[in-house]
């Protein structure tokens, strides 16, 4: 290819500097960063299709177990069956994205180009979570809703499926004597648009703060395995390990953990964990983790050798 | 300008740099040398700030280089080649940096021509080979225009033709008035380019002086000449102060001076020269000599390479 002749080195004049670089360029070039390299698509794509492919197949799975045993009906949770899996699994895949977002960096040496050209560390770190945290919000936004769409499409007709249009009234328990179409229901729960909405988007917003948590251990262990295993064991093993402990301790601890939130963020027909928080304060804890660990994680990235 | 006083690192019990102090001038090769581990890849991250020195300052320009408001337009510098996201192609890594100081778009294609990597312009950098990732990240130091270059062993690992490119392109860029600041582990790499040697070892300064000055310094150092007339140019060379003496194949060692004054005193005396070069080997010994006290890792055993790899 390129000949060894000397370089002709004809570069046009560079217009004068106006200002000083800084987090205005530093987000452009994040954002370059972030589209520009396939893990980005697939981690994104890989997190549409397990949410919004597991929504559809519970709503199917919904509406025949409805179909065949009609006491079902009671006390269905029809938002939250299309919702799980974006919130339990895809927070999971997210995650990854979190923690690549800076660990690539490292594992590839990059960084030490990126803070060459850019020393002001605590403006990269900014410019880094402005992005991603924007990106995330963005595609949680429009994971949560079409998981929402698809898994109620999947079970309209079920008499359950939730709406954002108009209330609907379910059952709050059944009794069934004998054959599954003799069932008596009692009470009613009314499921309002308005709950809805807020579990699509609470949810939305869970699993970006947990992308924000793993975007945090990325920061504090510069390691990608270790990034994503350390966010993963928080965020779904911890919890399993608490699941087991014997209820006297487990009831008390479980609402400190940040895991918990997601399971009161998508609930639309009243809580009834009474060992949970309500929703937003439950959130709140979420919060003050990804909080703690990204100023953790802006103090090593300020603070340590490239 | 680069100013670097008593930098001082140290790596959990080792001492990586030791109390350096010396100065870049401004429009030169100023070749940064000393051998493997002497701390020389160190030195260049301090004065960046990718590492935090113990002790001691570095300035560019009289500022640290955290503060220059737009640093590629100050200095341009190329560490380590692989040290870009593979799966990022050559525009959107180079594109990603020049936003950082808010360079123009269309420099990217600019910078991409002048290291000859148009047409892979959109590949990913991980397919690249070692020749093409230098090239990459030389063209990345060029995008802020900048008035300094700064190159950590940029010859390593290259094939002869990479090698005379890099070789060309620093000569380019010095007699452009650019600063250049450039290491290695080879003397020989210097001898063509380098105006200033900072030569250090274990991470302390040995010699800060011109080429002509570590020319002078070493005894071993000596400038081969042929000629039709040999006494006449013996005669010349004692008068500027030289020492030349006959060499068994019938050429001329002159010690004490570099083979450009040497070129010059025949001009001025009239006298024909057949050919006249440095004596590599020498200029090598004498670097080897002055280092020998601080290379980092000796050998176990010398001279018995035979042995070596016959053991399993």
């Amino acid at each position: 290819m390129a000949t060894s002749t000397a370089p002709s080195l004809r570069l046009s004049t560079l217009p004068p500097a106006t200002g000083r670089a800084g987090l205005a360029g530093a987000i452009r070039s994040e954002f370059t960063k972030l589209r520009s390299v396939r893990s980005t698509y697939w981690t994104i794509a890989g997190l549409f299709i397990v949410s919004v492919g597991v929504a559809a197949i519970a709503g199917f799975a919904i509406a025949n177990n409805i179909h065949n045993n009609p006491v079902n009906k009671a006390g269905m949770d029809a938002a939250q069956a299309s919702l799980f899996a974006f919130f339990e699994f895809g927070q999971l895949i997210i995650a990854a994205l979190g923690a690549l977002a800076i660990t690539s960096e490292y594992s590839t040496g990059m960084i030490r180009t990126s803070l060459t050209a850019m020393p002001r560390r605590g403006t990269v770190y900014a410019a880094k979570l402005i992005v991603f945290t924007t990106v995330t919000l963005i595609v949680s936004l429009i994971t949560s809703f079409v998981s929402f769409f698809v898994g109620q499409a999947a079970m309209s007709g079920s008499g359950v499926s939730a709406s954002l249009f108009h209330s609907v009234t379910i059952p709050a328990t059944a009794v069934q004597n004998g054959p599954p179409s003799n069932v008596k229901f009692f009470g009613t729960i009314v499921i309002t648009p308005g709950t809805v909405l807020t579990a699509i988007i609470g949810c939305a917003l869970f699993v970006t703060v947990v992308a924000l948590i793993a975007f945090a251990l990325g920061s504090i262990i510069r390691h990608t395995a270790g990034a994503i295993t350390s966010a993963i064991g928080l965020m779904f093993v911890l919890p399993i390990i608490i699941a087991i402990l014997p209820d006297t301790w487990r009831w008390d601890i479980m609402r400190f953990f940040p895991d918990a939130a997601g399971r009161v963020l998508s609930v639309t027909i009243g809580q009834h964990n009474t060992h949970l928080w309500s929703a937003w304060p439950q959130f709140g804890v979420t919060i003050i983790y990804a909080v703690v660990l990204l100023s953790v994680g802006a103090y090593l990235f300020r603070k340590r050798d490239a | 300008m680069i100013e670097v006083r008593g930098l001082t690192k140290r790596y959990g019990q080792k001492v990586a740099v030791n109390d350096l102090t010396f100065g870049i001038e401004p429009g030169k090769v100023t070749g940064f040398l000393g051998p493997n581990g002497a701390g020389k890849t160190t030195t260049m991250r301090l004065i960046l700030g990718l590492d935090y020195p113990d002790a001691g300052v570095v300035t560019v320009d009289g500022k640290r280089y955290q503060n220059l408001a737009n640093p590629m337009r100050e200095v341009g510098a190329l560490l380590d080649a692989k040290a870009v996201h593979g799966g990022r192609s050559a525009y959107n890594h180079l594109l990603c940096l020049a936003q950082t100081n808010n360079l123009p778009k269309q420099r990217v294609g600019e910078v991409l021509e002048l290291v000859g990597l148009t047409e892979v312009t959109r590949k990913r950098s991980k397919g690249f080979s070692l020749g093409m990732s230098q090239r990459l990240g030389i063209a990345a130091t060029m995008l802020g225009d900048p008035k300094v270059l700064m190159f950590d062993e940029p010859v390593n690992g290259l094939d002869p033709e990479g090698i005379l490119w890099i070789r060309n392109l620093m000569k380019a860029l010095a007699g452009e008035g650019r600063t250049v600041f450039v290491s290695s582990h080879l003397m020989s790499e210097m001898e063509n380019t380098a105006d200033h040697l900072i030569v250090i070892g274990k991470g302390k300064l040995i010699a800060d002086c011109t080429m002509a000055e570590f020319i002078a310094r070493s005894s071993g150092a000596a400038v081969r000449v042929r000629t039709p007339s040999p006494d006449q140019l013996v005669l010349a060379i004692a008068a500027k102060g030289g020492e030349a003496t006959a060499d068994s194949d019938g050429t001329l060692l002159v010690r004490g001076m570099t083979a450009d004054v040497v070129g010059d005193v025949a001009f001025e005396a009239g006298i024909r020269l057949h050919e006249l070069s440095m004596l590599r080997a020498s200029l090598e010994e004498a670097f080897m000599e002055l280092t020998a006290d601080s290379v980092e890792y000796h050998a176990g055993v010398t001279g018995t390479t035979a042995n070596i790899g016959s053991g399993v």
